[in-house]
Parts: structure tokens; C-alpha cells; sequence
């Protein structure tokens, strides 16, 4: 059965098709790119799936469950967590804190008023694990808003990680890093994935990430799947070409 | 000993002991009550303005519930004091509670424009209900009840009111510090910090905004309701808008992010009406304001934003 299974749909913005009769089918275990031009809808997309916005039609598949109508938080439950294009942590709070709501959440106590010692003690020991994880141990109690560009994303990614994801969608990890930064995410998708076995769905301009990592590849343009394969047969795909050098090519 | 823990020893030991050194420095006990009513509302406020990153400019509606059902409850049942605040302290948090869903859904300036509507709604209903409520003259008819343990009787003149408020306050304020680290005040913080993630990472951010407004109402009827004591009557002025305003300017000055503003901030406002209008009785609301303005400019962190991060540079 596959993990994530997007019948035909569409997303409209007035008069601006953003979305139109995308299908995707991605299974589980996968590493799974989605790449296009901008503007082609690959965010849109993103959305649709965590349920930031509703799809105008179409179906959507998590786990053999239709999660169309489900509110983001429900989707979350269900083990469909994202990260963001923009980074989206809690600014003013330290590592540790940015990841232990994460871990609150995942724990079912967000709630609590008066933990326990032996709770309190459980939540600890997770975020000190999931810390260890992502090697962010030596920053753990600095204020995430006074960390490097590339630590913030890291800090964003294992929040999700503490979520406990099925599916984790990744929305260009490496947007505006350096190289070493962006090899170090590159560093933390794999050990996500091999290690911690998550089912990964990404974004990404960088084409050696993309064919470095990527076991099949979905390519939208204007909002349409233009094709979908594995790097190989990406690479050799004249349309793709064409979408991104342009139709001369 | 940790820098924190002797700080809290300091105010609690100062606190304690407001009647022996108050008058020293010009003071008087009831002001000190007055001080530390203020504080607990703010508390309260300050656990949406400042916790969950909500704007209510509406709390005195909760405040003005706490007093008139204390003051009810006393004029027309009881004269158990105890009783009194238990039913005032109740009559601001369900409200708070029942009105909640109202508000949790709205944002920013819509959420804080409605806070005022149901504030000036509450306003209206006491300044009109003359038969219940005594309307624009206010409720009387009631005064502070002696307390009985056992065979001892105390009589709650100032200093003895000190320290049933001081007890009000204490618990009021450890409630406050114990659900800030907690995991419901983790999650209050996390909204303030960024309602998106704290969405996508699964949490419910409307419950929460909604427990958070509950949890202020019945600290804010808590207070109100020893106000009414304090002061053996009810204006309806105590539900007006400007009320809440007053809330607000004494969270602001103190330090929205600090666990003791409110306190200070209730320090320096009831301080300044205190001693400024004795001598500018028509206009030391001016200097209030020019103050606020000040600190807003300034320091917004409030002044204890100030003194720490003097002692971060230090």
C-alpha cells in the first residue's frame, strides 16, 4: 500500500490554476523529490498535503486514510509532519525549548498543569535523544533566534522529527545555506531516513541534492506534473530538459 | 542557591513583612493591598498578554464579576468571607470560560476589540441594573466579615486584610509560576512565539487560547473580588474599559515577559496614583501616561527588561 497517494487534484487561487490534476504516489520507505521552476506549484503542493489550505478538488491518501477535510493537527496525529520554506521555530526560545514542545505534543501532554517529577524527567530524556540525533547537543541552550541560518532549519527539521513523523515533508531544507551547512542537512536527511527509517517527500533546487538523494522524482511545471521517475529517467526526460533550459533546448 | 530562587526569597520575605516597613517609607497597609489586587488581575491578563501572546483589553469585565459577586453573595447570603471569594472568584472564571469560544478563533486586533465589546456589555448591565446591582452609584450594603478559626475571631482591619489578600496573592501567584513550567505554560509560550508551528506540530492552538482566558478569568475574579472587599464596595467603573486599559499600562510597565511584572508595574501605577494625586489630584493620569509612553519607547521590556539585561551586560 502506498504511504501517500494524491488523486487528481487541484488547487485554484481566483482565477490562478496553481495545482491542476496532480497525481503522485509515493510509498513507504521512499525518498521522494519534487522539483520544478518557480512558481510551479511545488509549495501549493506542500500545503495541500499538510492541510494548510484545503485542495479545491481531488483526493488525498495518508496511510489508506482520505485526509482531505482533516485539520493540520489531525494530520500531524496521523504522522504528517512538515517544515516550512520560510524557517518557523519559536524565536525567542532555546533549542531545548523549540524541541520540547515538540516532544509535549508528541507525549499527548501539551496539557499538563502540574507534571510529575517522573514526567517532566521522560520529556527531558526524549529531547536530549532527538538532540543527539541532529547534533545540536553543544547549542541546546542557546536562543534559537541567535543561531546560524542553517542551525535554525536544523532546529525546525527536529522539531518535526520529534512528531514522530511517517511522512516528513521537507520544503527546500538547504534554502539559503552554505555548503557546509547544506551538507550537513544533506548529512541529516540520510540519517533520517536510514536511520530513523522516516519516509521523506522534499523540495529542492539543488540538483545534486535532488539526484544525490532522491529515490524517484515527481517534476511540476505550471502546475502540472510534466513527469515523474527515477533521477535516471528524470535526467534523460527531453521535457524536463526543456522546462528548465528553457524551449529552445 | 540559584540568582532566581534569592530573588523570590527576597519578595516573599518583603512581602511578608509590608506592615512593619511600609509606614517607614510613607506607605500605608491598605495600600499595599490595593497593590498586590492590582497585581494578581495583571497576573492574570499577563498570562494572555504576555504567555500566550493574546490581547485582551477587556479584563476588568472579569475583575468587575469577581467584586460583584462577592459583594452580591455578602449582601444577600452569607457573611462568610471565604465563601465570598470562592463565589467571586468562580463568577470571573466561568464567565471567562463560557465566553472563551467566542474569542479563541480571532486574532490580533479582532481579538482584542471583542474582548472590549463583552467588557463594556458587562459595564453596562451593572451601571443600568439599579435593583441588583445598585447601578451607576455602585453597590453597598456590605462590609469586611471578622474571620473565625476556631474561637479566635480576627477582625479584618488593615493589617489582618493585608494578609488575607497576601494569602489570595500567594496562591494566585504560585499557581501562575507552577503552570509556566509546566507543559500548558510550554504550549502557552509557544503560541505566543509562533501559532503556525505550534499548529503543524500538532497542537490545538484555539483550546489553548481558550484555557489560557479561563485560567486568567478566575485569577482576575479572584482579584476582583478581594477588591470589593478591600474597598466594602463595587463601582461599576471597576468593568469599564478604562479599567482594562489600567491592566494592560500595569503589565506593560512591569515587563510583559516577566513572572514579577505584573507586580511591579502594579507597584509603580498604584504608587504614582497614590503619591501624584495627592499632589496634582486632576491630572496624574498625565504623568502615568507620559511614563507608559517612555517605557513603551524605551524599554520595552518593561523595567524589569531593564534590569535585566543589566545584569546580562553586568
Amino acid at each position: 500500500m502506498s504511504l501517500l497517494h494524491l488523486e487528481n487534484i487541484s488547487r485554484v487561487f481566483g482565477k490562478l490554476v496553481a495545482l491542476q490534476n496532480v497525481a503522485l504516489e509515493m510509498n513507504e520507505g521512499e525518498l521522494y523529490s519534487v522539483i520544478g521552476p518557480n512558481g510551479a506549484g511545488k509549495t501549493t503542493l506542500f500545503n495541500l498535503i499538510s492541510g494548510f489550505f484545503p485542495a479545491s478538488t481531488g483526493e488525498i491518501w495518508f496511510d489508506g486514510v482520505q485526509v482531505n477535510k482533516f485539520t493540520p493537527e489531525r494530520r500531524v496525529a496521523l504522522g504528517l509532519v512538515r517544515t516550512f520554506q520560510i524557517t518557523e521555530i519559536f524565536p525567542e526560545l532555546s533549542v531545548f525549548e523549540n524541541i520540547r514542545i515538540g516532544v509535549e505534543a508528541q507525549m499527548g501532554c501539551s496539557a499538563h498543569p502540574w507534571p510529575g517529577r517522573k514526567l517532566l524527567q521522560q520529556i527531558n530524556r526524549r529531547v536530549e535523544e532527538l538532540l543527539k540525533i541532529t547534533s545540536l547537543e553543544a547549542q541546546a541552550d542557546r536562543t534559537v533566534s541567535e543561531l546560524a541560518h542553517g542551525d535554525q532549519r536544523v532546529v525546525e527539521v527536529t522539531m518535526a522529527l520529534s512528531r514522530k513523523p511517517k511522512l516528513l515533508l521537507l520544503d527546500e531544507p538547504t534554502a539559503g545555506m552554505g555548503r557546509a551547512e547544506t551538507h550537513h542537512m544533506v548529512n541529516i536527511i540520510r540519517v533520517l531516513h536510514e536511520q530513523q527509517k522516516i519516509s521523506i517527500l522534499f523540495i529542492e533546487h539543488d540538483m545534486d541534492i535532488v539526484f544525490g538523494l532522491a529515490h524517484r522524482i515527481t517534476v511540476l511545471n505550471y502546475g502540472q506534473v510534466l513527469a515523474t521517475g527515477t533521477p535516471k529517467e528524470i535526467a534523460a526526460n527531453p521535457r524536463v530538459q526543456a522546462a528548465y533550459l528553457g524551449e529552445a533546448a | 542557591m540559584s540568582k532566581r530562587a534569592y530573588v523570590n526569597i527576597v519578595i516573599w520575605a518583603l512581602l511578608l513583612t509590608v506592615p512593619a516597613w511600609l509606614p517607614l517609607i510613607g506607605g500605608y497597609t491598605a495600600l499595599a493591598s490595593r497593590i498586590l489586587i492590582f497585581a494578581l488581575c495583571t497576573m492574570g491578563l499577563n498570562l494572555l498578554l504576555g504567555f500566550t501572546g493574546v490581547m485582551s483589553f477587556g479584563q476588568a469585565a472579569y475583575f468587575g464579576l469577581g467584586g460583584y459577586g462577592a459583594g452580591l453573595i455578602l449582601v444577600h447570603l452569607t457573611s462568610n468571607m471565604w465563601i465570598a471569594v470562592i463565589v467571586g472568584t468562580l463568577a470571573g472564571g466561568i464567565a471567562a470560560v463560557v465566553l472563551g469560544p467566542i474569542l479563541m478563533n480571532r486574532r490580533g486586533i479582532y481579538f482584542a476589540m471583542i474582548t472590549v465589546a463583552i467588557g463594556q456589555i458587562f459595564y453596562f448591565v451593572a451601571a443600568r441594573w439599579d435593583s441588583f446591582t445598585g447601578g451607576q452609584d455602585g453597590l453597598t450594603g456590605f462590609s469586611r466579615m471578622p474571620l473565625h478559626f476556631g474561637s479566635i475571631t480576627v477582625n479584618l482591619t488593615a493589617v489582618p486584610f493585608y494578609y488575607f489578600v497576601l494569602f489570595f496573592f500567594a496562591i494566585g501567584a504560585a499557581a501562575v509560576a507552577m503552570l509556566l513550567n509546566s507543559p500548558l505554560g510550554h504550549t502557552f509560550v509557544a503560541i505566543r512565539e509562533n501559532r503556525r508551528r505550534a499548529a503543524f506540530l500538532g497542537i490545538h492552538v484555539e483550546r489553548y487560547i481558550w484555557a489560557s482566558f479561563g485560567i486568567a478569568g478566575f485569577l482576575c475574579g479572584l482579584a476582583g473580588a478581594l477588591n470589593a472587599l478591600q474597598n466594602n464596595f463595587i463601582s461599576p467603573m471597576d468593568l469599564y474599559w478604562v479599567a482594562s486599559g489600567n491592566f494592560v499600562i500595569m503589565a506593560v510597565l512591569g515587563g510583559m515577559r516577566s513572572f514579577w511584572g505584573p507586580l511591579v508595574g502594579s507597584i509603580i501605577f498604584i504608587g504614582f496614583q497614590d503619591y501624584v494625586s495627592s499632589i496634582f489630584p486632576n491630572n496624574w493620569e498625565t504623568f502615568i501616561g507620559a511614563l507608559f509612553i517612555i517605557v513603551v519607547l524605551f524599554f520595552p521590556n518593561g523595567v524589569l527588561g531593564i534590569i535585566r539585561r543589566k545584569a546580562k551586560v553586568a
